[in-house]
């Protein structure tokens, strides 16, 4: 804790960055975000285990960016989701410095994005065990079962959007469900409006979700939404061979080759 | 009318349940799923939850469902018809188990709904909705009640409250409306005379953190104060806060076309989503998410009390329990309190 918060404090007595986003101890014994303005802000920082909010959710908030240079104290799936947010153009190694919390407890300063990939690249994207299960589970149920336990598990859900909020790769500014005229997703939460919202939510997030639960996570309601991600993510290992956050590169979604074998897609 | 105490005996609650289903009551009862727990209609006692401190959802939707279809219409060559809410549709409700914070949070809301137009969708469902309120045996550090004028034990908003006397035991009944009385009407023989137990010695301690008052005086002068941008820089601008508050009355009018024919619905909004004051113009006036922030602060502890005479917040502590980013708002008032300009 000491490294990380020495580091911290460094970096801001030196005016190398402006702002820190890093976690504090939150009420309820959960940590939070904390945004570290002041070198004496620095003691406030934690990191262990409880930290599974996703802070780059905050990189591309409007009040947050409008601090100007920041750094990050980044895990694993932050460090992934910032990876991904540059090759989208979010963020450069002009506007972002990231301190890596690595699963090893190492607190590492990395130099550049270009090393933040190269450290991500050495672990690969894998749902956790209990997940594959419940996504078995799903494919061996009938058609109208599965269709029904969703229509059911989606019920509750009162649309207060705090998935997509939560959610680093949800960044634009007017989300399709926010159009009206027209209207391409109903705006009420019945059975139709949650569920085009929560289909839409997942394929928008293929080949771009780094699994990090924070959606699910957010939910004030328990909804496990991420198994739709989980289950587009396990798609994209079998048919596609995976993927991984990079620089430069295509995206799953949104490349395809001349000479594709399927025809739909020419 | 006086409060009539009675005494209702512990397995006496399941035959009440099971008279008001016989009596044509949909009853919204505490239902636990995916670990959280909220007002469903519940067709068996079983399956009602009973160890629960404060239910994830308000009981709110009793009269302000989260969807509401106001009207259908169809268009002809020349012509539209539309057929209006159907009141007769309306079922006679009980909600159960309700917490006094909830109950005392319908007047709140009943203020807003009948501020200036009386919304009589609203005030008819209200006036099909018996509350059977449940007083607080525990408390946690989120609730706040007895900062804002509530308190564990509280009767106001309910028609029935029930106090339980300790773990497992028999119920203090408080009938304290009209309403409450007409479900004794016909569950009588439940209802026993008594003049055993004193609710006050069961009732779970919530100490009293702010003075409301005190709030609202500095918030007149606290429009234009920084707090805001520090308190608001960690909200993710979602609406899970709203969406779970018994007193957030925001909504917005949707039209849902099917060719030649739809319906107008009214669904649940947020004062804390970006674009909830954008205008046709693309000007928004309150452009930053410390506008949005403030404007939830204001409207519960200043602009309320100001126009309507009520607070807009009853110590529930749902939206700090909601929140996926801990913004606490009693931490949040509590430093509004300490907080000099």
């Amino acid at each position: 804790m000491d490294e990380l918060r020495n580091k911290v404090k460094a970096l801001l007595e030196a005016k190398t960055v402006n702002v820190v986003i890093g976690y504090e101890e939150g009420t309820g014994k959960k940590p939070r975000a904390v945004f570290a303005v002041k070198p004496e802000d620095a003691a406030k920082l934690i990191y262990d285990s409880r930290c599974v909010l996703n802070l780059a959710a905050y990189i591309t908030k409007h009040e947050v960016k409008a601090k100007g240079k920041m750094a990050i104290t980044a895990t694993l799936p932050v460090m992934r989701s910032i990876i991904q947010l540059a090759s989208e153009f979010q963020v450069n190694d002009n506007n972002l410095f990231v301190i890596g919390l690595t699963p090893d407890n190492q607190v590492i300063e990395f130099k550049n994005l270009a090393e933040v990939e190269t450290f991500i690249h050495k672990f690969e994207i894998s749902i956790d065990s209990k997940y594959k299960e419940a996504l078995e589970k799903l494919d061996k149920m009938s058609r109208t079962d599965r269709w029904n336990w969703w229509i059911n598990e989606l019920a509750p859900c009162f649309k207060c959007y705090a998935c997509r909020a939560a959610c680093p790769m949800c960044y634009c500014h007017r989300c399709t469900v926010d159009f009206n005229q027209p209207q391409w997703i109903p705006v009420p939460s019945h059975e139709l409006g949650n569920l085009e919202w929560h289909i839409m939510r997942a394929v928008h997030l293929t080949g771009r979700c780094i699994d990090c639960d924070a959606c699910a996570n957010a939910c004030p309601l328990g909804i496990p939404i991420n198994l739709l991600n989980k289950r587009l993510l396990e798609d994209a290992k079998k048919h596609f061979g995976g993927y991984q956050p990079m620089l430069k590169g295509d995206h799953l979604m949104s490349t395809f080759k001349p000479d594709d074998k399927e025809n739909f897609i020419r | 009318m006086t409060i009539d105490k009675r005494i209702l005996r512990k397995d006496s609650l399941e035959k009440l349940f099971n008279i008001l289903r016989e009596n044509n009551r949909t009853i919204f009862a505490p239902v636990e799923h995916n670990g959280k727990i909220s007002f469903k209609a519940s067709g068996s006692f079983s399956s009602v939850a009973t160890d629960y401190i404060q239910t994830t959802q308000s009981s709110k939707e009793a009269a302000f469902p989260r969807t509401e279809k106001i009207l259908d219409y169809t268009k002809t060559r020349d012509n539209i018809n539309a057929s209006p809410f159907d009141h007769n549709q309306i079922p006679e409700v009980v909600i159960w188990g309700v917490r006094p914070c909830d109950a005392m949070g319908i007047a709140e809301l009943s203020a807003i709904f009948n501020w200036d137009l009386k919304d009589e969708i609203y005030n008819q469902r209200l006036a099909k909705t018996t509350v059977i309120g449940f007083s607080c045996m525990k408390a946690d550090e989120s609730c706040f009640c007895t900062s804002v004028g509530g308190n564990p034990g509280n009767t106001e908003g309910s028609d029935i409250l029930l106090t339980r006397m300790g773990e497992g035991g028999d119920l203090i009944a408080e009938i304290i409306t009209d309403k409450g009385a007409a479900i004794v009407s016909f569950a009588g023989e439940l209802f026993q005379k008594s003049e055993e137990g004193q609710k006050e010695k069961y009732l779970a301690d919530v100490p009293v953190k702010f003075n409301r008052d005190e709030i609202r005086k500095k918030l007149d002068k606290y429009f234009e104060s920084d707090i805001w941008v520090k308190q608001s820089l960690r909200c993710i601008g979602c609406g899970a806060c709203a969406y779970v508050c018994p007193t957030c009355a925001c909504f917005d009018i949707q039209d849902e076309i099917h060719g030649k024919s739809g319906s107008r619905v009214r669904c649940w909004d947020s004062c804390g989503f970006s674009q909830f004051t954008i205008h046709t113009s693309g000007h928004n006036p309150r452009e930053v998410q410390s506008q949005r922030w403030r404007q939830r602060i204001m409207h519960k502890f200043s602009y309320m009390p100001e126009r309507l005479d009520v607070y807009g917040c009853t110590g529930c502590g749902r939206c700090s329990r909601a929140c996926p980013v801990d913004m606490n708002i009693l931490e949040h008032l509590t430093s509004i309190q300490e907080v000099t300009l």
